[in-house]
C-alpha cells in the first residue's frame, strides 16, 4: 500500500491540520497522508532548518502547508507557533500529537531529567497544544485530536518506565478530554504503534530485529504508512462515532 | 437597559438557545439557564470576540450570572 493509493476519506479535505514532529518517521508519512488527503497540513521540526525542509515538501500537494519551528517541551515556543499557524493557515481542526523522545535507562540510573524530558515532550505537550487549539475546534464544532502514544504505554518495557508512563498517561488524558468535548462534535484517540521503521528502531541490531520479528505476528516491523492510514481514519468523519480509544497498530504484537 | 446590557444578554440567549427578553438578570447561567460547563466556556468565548477583550480564566469562573457578565463588561469597559 501506498499513501497515495488511499482514497479520500470524508471530512479531512479542506480542515487545517497541525502535526508535531512531521520532521521524519512516523510524522512526516502523517503529514504526508494527510495532505494527499486535502488537509492543508501544518507540519512542525524541532529546527528552522526541519521547518523549511517539511515546507518544501508540503509544496509538492494540492493544498500546499507548511513547515513551522516548534518545541512541544516549551510553552512560549507552542504559543509562537500557533500564532504563526493561526496566522498563516487557520485555526487547526486536526491536532496529531506525534513528537515524540525516548531516555531509556534501567530505573536505578535513570536521571531526573530524563524522566522529565520524557514526560514533558511526550505528556505535558498534549496538555499544551489541546489548549492552544481546543478553543478553535470548539467553535467550529469540528475538531480531531489523535495523539501517537505506543505499545510500551500498554506493556511496559525495562528501560523505558519514564516513556511508558508518559504513554500510558496518554490514553488516560485522551479518554478524559474525549468526554469533555465529544458534544460539539471533537473527538479525542490515541494510535498505539508497535514497532516502526524508523530513527527510534534504527538503533535495533540484527539480533533484537530476530528476535522481535518471532514476537509480531505480522513477522515484521510496522512502516510509517501503517500508522499514517489509521490518523487518516480517526481524522475522517468516518470516525464520527469513535472517540476515547486506543487503536493498536502493532502487527499483531500486543492485542487488547 | 444600557446597550452594553442588551448586547450581552443577546450573547447569552444566542449561546444558551434562550429568548433575550426573557432573561432574568439573577439568572444562573448552569442553574436557571441549563447550561454545561462547556457551555459557559463557549459564553466567555463568545463574549470576548463581541467586546474584544480577554476575559482571563480566573475571572471567568466567577461570571455565573447574567449579571455578573453585564458587571464585567460594564467595568471592562470603563478601564
Ligand atoms: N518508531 C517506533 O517504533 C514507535 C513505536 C511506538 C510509538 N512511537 C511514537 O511515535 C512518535 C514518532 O516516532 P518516530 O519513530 O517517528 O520518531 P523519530 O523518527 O525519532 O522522530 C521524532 C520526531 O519528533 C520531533 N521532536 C522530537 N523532540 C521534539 C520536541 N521537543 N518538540 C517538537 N518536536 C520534537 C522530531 O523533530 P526533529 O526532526 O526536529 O528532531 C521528529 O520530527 C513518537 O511519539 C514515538 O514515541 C514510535
Amino acid at each position: 500500500m501506498q499513501l497515495s493509493d488511499l482514497q479520500r476519506w470524508p471530512g479531512i479535505a479542506g480542515q487545517i491540520a497541525l502535526v508535531t514532529g512531521a520532521s521524519r518517521g512516523i510524522g512526516s508519512a502523517i503529514a504526508d497522508a494527510l495532505a494527499l488527503q486535502g488537509a492543508t497540513v501544518i507540519g512542525t521540526a524541532t529546527t528552522a532548518g526541519g521547518a523549511d525542509a517539511i515546507t518544501a515538501r508540503l509544496e509538492a500537494f494540492d493544498t500546499p502547508g507548511q513547515g513551522l519551528a516548534l518545541d512541544v517541551a516549551d510553552a512560549a515556543s507552542v504559543e509562537a507557533c500557533l500564532e504563526l499557524a493561526n496566522e498563516r493557515a487557520g485555526a487547526p481542526t486536526i491536532l496529531v500529537n506525534n513528537a515524540g523522545i525516548t531516555r531509556d535507562n534501567l530505573l536505578v540510573r535513570m536521571k531526573a531529567e530524563d524522566w522529565d524530558d520524557v514526560m514533558s515532550t511526550n505528556l505535558t505537550a498534549l496538555y499544551r497544544l489541546s489548549r492552544a487549539t481546543l478553543r478553535g475546534m470548539i467553535k467550529a464544532r469540528q475538531g480531531r485530536i489523535i495523539n501517537i502514544s505506543s505499545v510500551v504505554g500498554l506493556t511496559g518495557n525495562p528501560g523505558q518506565a519514564n516513556y511508558a508512563a508518559a504513554k500510558a498517561g496518554m490514553i488516560g488524558f485522551a479518554k478524559s478530554l474525549a468526554r469533555e468535548v465529544a458534544a460539539r462534535n471533537i473527538t479525542v484517540n490515541t494510535i498505539a504503534p508497535g514497532f516502526i521503521e524508523s530513527d527510534m528502531t534504527r538503533a535495533l541490531n540484527e539480533q533484537q530485529i530476530d528476535a522481535l520479528h518471532a514476537r509480531i505476528p505480522s513477522a515484521r516491523l510496522g512502516r510509517p504508512d501503517d500508522v499514517a492510514a489509521a490518523v487518516v481514519f480517526l481524522a475522517s468523519e468516518a470516525a464520527r462515532y469513535v472517540t476515547g480509544e486506543t487503536l493498536n497498530v502493532n502487527g499483531g504484537l500486543h492485542m487488547q | 437597559m444600557s446597550s452594553v446590557e442588551g448586547q450581552v444578554k443577546g450573547i447569552i440567549a444566542e449561546q444558551l438557545g434562550v429568548k433575550a427578553e426573557e432573561l432574568k438578570n439573577d439568572a444562573s447561567f448552569v442553574d436557571d439557564l441549563g447550561a454545561d460547563s462547556l457551555d459557559t466556556v463557549e459564553l466567555v468565548m463568545a463574549l470576548e470576540e463581541e467586546f474584544e477583550t480577554e476575559i482571563p480564566d480566573e475571572d471567568a469562573e466567577s461570571i455565573t450570572t447574567v449579571q455578573q457578565a453585564i458587571d464585567y463588561i460594564l467595568a471592562r469597559k470603563v478601564d
